[in-house]
């Protein structure tokens, strides 16, 4: 698409954050060739520092930090995934429902929204972990997270619907008669989709930091190599006291680039999306 | 006045939805296993220590209400609701029969200290930064602090505060591993240094996230508004740029941080419960942590639902003096 | 009457580079200007002819992405002031005491958060060295002058109506004496009895300061009210330059004729006609005469040269083959 390609030209902090995430994506996709299974310990010597065998070393599990890395990287990013996925078309319904509906129920709505942004998420988090102690693998992890992360983005949705409904071209085409959902479907979603795409692409940051979080208390299944179970692991086998630090380095640098990557990703998209950073890009004080 | 009851009481009705939203979340919450939660407590509880039988008795009666089964459900909600209302939230199982709220209680200072300070500095900082960058964009320094920001931002509360553990208590050994202070809890210089040199690193911790965050708010809000009309005439005057910066500027980037502070305390009280958990810093995160460990379900529960409502008037508080800094919303 | 401002060959374009496309705005396009001691000179012409952008190149307030290609600007006061060769600082000192500017849709240009008595401060203590209590009592002396009630100083910007704005603005504008003043469309957007007490004010600040008031405006009502002479801009062209009785009773450019033809008229009940065809745009203008894709009379020069500002007589000067060409 034309809006990468400009992107990646000349946008640095694009090309950056893209060059990042497709090597990210690479490492992944190597899970698929790991030598090891990922479930399965002591295949290799534990605790070996990195050497020419085991490029990042091994684990206090008998596992090689690289391969496990990589499926690391694989489910992390599944278990992200699918959590935007499900949160922001959720966010999407209610945000424009509320929107477009307007009225009391938009009030009603907004005010139940508003309750669960304030609300704290981490304690609700391991509250309820606590309660689904054992029942919480891959899937339920990523619905809950889903449906957590959905109050913010839905105002930011409402918000962009709101000031759709308000524009000119959307009284030309009530005025011309259109029946309000062809309005929606083709005078609204064509600027709607873009921003979606760059939302979500910062959903991402927050399910990510919230699955190494819950991984790292100890709060998910931790037979799945995810980034935070790496990080749980390490801790566990106490490795920052056993000068161990390779176990830990790799999930945490691993992460810092996914979340900088995508980050920058977002921004970019969203600069490039807003007219007014254009405009503004182009001529700037001083 | 009239206008200030406009004002006051949309928002005192919402943090009245916020706190019988967050409560009834947290009474549904456990009523969700299978098995009575009740009896699973008294039988774990039971079989790790002999108990006195009206202790066991008082237990059962606050394990009824808090997430007991007994009666319908209604009755059940209003027995849990009367609970609350006294603060009674039941005896902690990992430390009975201690009172969950003494145990909140001994933390909350704590948590309190760090995340007021945390606030109020990276505030500052982040506000100051931020609008300098923001007015100033082409200038060597704010650039590169605009994208030491930008890559500190993105990364996990959690994930910043293992790199200083690793950094300054393994591998540099400067700072106190764990704990809020060392000696005796007294006025004294000794016991209040100490609290100081403990709790720098977290504090560091939380501050070094939060500010990134404010940084690049104020950044954006300071690029929309040096594009406004009242700015642009300011400088079309000739108004010297402190002047213009301090009471054009920031004075109007305020307005909307202010309001994205009340919506902010959460995510930076969840920042402290990680802090808090990774330093072993005895707040109330830390005794959430803990409550984990030793599968304290009441310590959970109640820690969860006071944080709701501690947040919830904690917004409200910042919420209610906006009217201080916007004359639009104080006169009519 | 000397001269106190004068533009040459003015060239000021838009230039932006984004994504690999360059664009440029020749939105002042060669325009020279001379503006005289104690008069009112009118700027009119439509929206996107240019005037904004001009008045700010007279004013000197010159941020990328627009850019000066050509030409100078001298203020001549006590000293010479070469304008597009000072630095910011340099020009921000002449502002106010000398120079001074009443933008368009002043609803906004007060700052929301502070009182009109503070703005006045900021405003006056950036160019003498008074107190707030000197500067309060100074604002309100002058503002009970101009008739705007002393009450308006403790006001926050949004307690007064956009009438009242306007004239606090104008207020602030002028209340350091200066000797020129630029203002960019005063009545735009106000109803029209607000309008009339706008011009009434211009009016007797103009007269009494005996200062030098440069007028960009659409309204050619305005003009007629106000104007000593009134140029026309086109396309970021100026295409007449005559006193105002002459603009009305004798215009000679086409686009000139057009427009007061447009204007209605007490005693003529006829339908008013407009031009026809929109202004061009100013990156990819049209060769030769700007106008002549619209003029009726166009001829074949009209299509290939940029006709030249002549001056036909007394003062009148006009950009126009076809007028020059029948002088001759």
């Amino acid at each position: 698409m034309k809006i990468i390609k400009d992107l990646f030209k000349y946008h640095l902090s694009f090309r950056f954050g893209a060059i990042i995430l497709l090597l990210i994506f690479l490492l992944a996709t190597l899970s698929f060739f790991s030598p090891y299974e990922a479930a399965k310990r002591r295949v290799v010597p534990k605790n070996e520092a990195p050497s020419f065998d085991h490029i990042f070393g091994t684990t206090s599990l008998g596992q090689d930090v690289f391969w496990i890395l990589t499926f690391a990287i694989r489910n992390t990013l599944i278990i992200a995934g699918l959590a935007v996925l499900i949160g922001r078309s959720i966010a999407v319904i209610l945000g424009s429902f509320s929107g477009y509906v307007g009225g009391t129920t938009d009030r009603i709505l907004q005010s139940i929204v508003d309750s669960f942004i304030v609300i704290p998420r981490l304690p609700l988090l391991i509250l309820i972990s606590f309660v689904l102690k054992g029942e919480l693998n891959f899937l339920h992890l990523a619905l809950i997270l889903g449906f957590l992360d959905i109050a913010w983005p839905s105002k930011r949705y409402r918000s962009q619907i709101l000031s759709l409904r308000e524009q000119e071209f959307t009284y030309t085409a009530v005025f011309s008669g259109m029946n309000t959902f062809k309005i929606i479907l083709k005078e609204h979603f064509p600027f709607f989709i873009p921003y979606l795409l760059a939302d979500a692409v910062s959903g991402f940051l927050w399910a990510i930091g919230i699955e190494i979080t819950l991984a790292v208390l100890g709060l998910c299944d931790l037979t799945t190599p995810t980034i935070g179970t790496m990080i749980y692991w390490g801790n566990y086998y106490q490795a920052l006291l056993m000068q161990r630090l390779w176990v830990l380095a790799a999930p945490v640098i691993t992460s810092i680039f996914i979340v900088v990557g995508f980050y920058l990703i977002s921004t970019s998209l969203s600069e490039y999306l807003d007219p007014r950073t254009r405009l503004k890009r182009l001529g700037t004080r001083e | 006045m009239n206008l200030l009851k406009s004002y006051f009481l949309p928002r005192l009705s919402q943090w009245l939805i916020t706190i019988l939203i967050g409560v009834t979340v947290t009474f549904i919450l456990p009523r969700l296993l299978p098995t009575d939660p009740v009896e699973r407590t008294l039988s774990t509880l039971s079989s790790l220590q002999t108990m006195d039988p009206r202790a066991v008795e008082s237990l059962k009666e606050a394990l009824e209400d808090l997430y007991g089964l007994g009666g319908s459900p209604f009755e059940q909600y209003i027995n849990y609701w009367k609970r609350l209302i006294r603060g009674d939230l039941g005896p902690s199982l990992s430390a009975f029969p201690t009172p969950v709220i003494e145990i909140i209680g001994a933390g909350l200072p704590w948590t309190v200290g760090l995340l007021t300070c945390t606030i109020f500095i990276s505030w500052i900082l982040g506000i100051v930064l931020g609008t300098l960058a923001g007015y100033l964009p082409k200038k060597l320094w704010c650039q590169i602090m605009d994208k030491i920001f930008i890559s500190i931002y993105p990364i996990p509360y959690y994930i910043l505060a293992l790199i200083l553990v690793m950094a300054f208590c393994y591998h540099f050994q400067v700072f106190p591993l764990v704990g809020g202070a060392s000696g005796k809890p007294e006025i004294s210089w000794s016991y209040l240094s100490s609290i100081l040199w403990h709790s720098f690193l977290p504090a560091t911790s939380l501050i070094v996230g939060s500010t990134a965050f404010r940084f690049i708010m104020a950044k954006a809000l300071t690029s929309t508004i040096i594009a406004s009309d009242y700015v642009n005439y300011a400088e079309t005057a000739g108004l010297s740029r402190w002047r213009i910066v301090l009471f054009y500027v920031i004075r109007n980037t305020l307005l909307p941080q202010a309001t994205d502070l009340g919506l902010s305390i959460g995510g930076i009280f969840s920042g402290t419960v990680i802090t808090e958990i990774v330093f072993s810093y005895p707040g109330i995160g830390y005794s959430l942590y803990m409550g984990l460990l030793q599968a304290d379900f009441n310590l959970i529960l109640g820690i969860t639902v006071f944080s709701i409502v501690g947040i919830a008037t904690a917004a409200l508080l910042v919420d209610l003096s906006y009217p201080l800094l916007d004359p639009r919303v104080r006169y009519k | 009457m000397s001269i106190i401002a004068e533009a040459k060959h003015l060239k000021a374009y838009y230039i932006t580079q984004s994504y690999g496309i360059e664009r440029t705005v020749k939105a002042v396009d060669d325009i020279s200007i001379e503006i005289k001691e104690k008069e009112v000179l009118g700027i009119a012409g439509e929206s996107g002819c240019g005037k904004s952008t001009l008045l700010k190149v007279l004013l000197g307030t010159i941020d990328p992405p627009l850019k000066i290609v050509d030409g100078t600007m001298q203020y001549e006061f006590e000293e010479s002031y070469n304008v597009l060769s000072m630095s910011k600082d340099e020009i921000k000192q002449i502002r106010w005491t000398q120079v001074s500017y009443i933008p368009q849709g002043s609803m906004h240009v007060l700052n929301p958060v502070r009182k009109i008595r503070d703005i006045f401060h900021d405003f006056i203590a950036t160019h003498q060295n008074l107190n707030k209590s000197e500067t309060t009592k100074l604002s309100q002396d002058y503002l009970q002058k101009l008739g705007l009630s002393g009450q308006v100083m403790n006001a926050y910007p949004h307690q007064l109506s956009g009438g009242m704005r306007q004239r606090v603005t104008i207020a602030l504008a002028t209340i350091l004496s200066p000797k020129l003043v630029f203002a960019d469309e005063p009545t735009t957007a106000l109803d029209v009895l607000v309008q009339r007490g706008v011009v009434q004010l211009l009016k007797e600040i103009q007269q009494r300061e005996g200062s030098t008031l440069v007028l960009v405006s659409h309204d050619m009502g305005v003009h007629a009210n106000l104007a000593d002479r009134i140029a026309i801009l086109y396309a970021g062209k100026l295409v007449e330059e005559a006193e105002t009785q002459s603009i009305f009773k004798n215009p000679l450019h086409p686009y000139t004729q057009y427009l007061i033809e447009s204007l209605p008229r007490l005693d003529d009940k006829t339908e008013r006609s407009s031009i026809p065809g929109r202004p061009p745009a100013l990156d990819n203008p049209p060769e030769g005469c700007r106008f002549h894709p619209r003029c009726p009379h166009a001829m074949d020069v009209c299509t290939k040269e940029v006709p030249p500002l002549v001056d036909i007589g007394e003062g009148h000067k006009t950009a126009c083959f076809l007028v020059s060409e029948e002088k001759t």
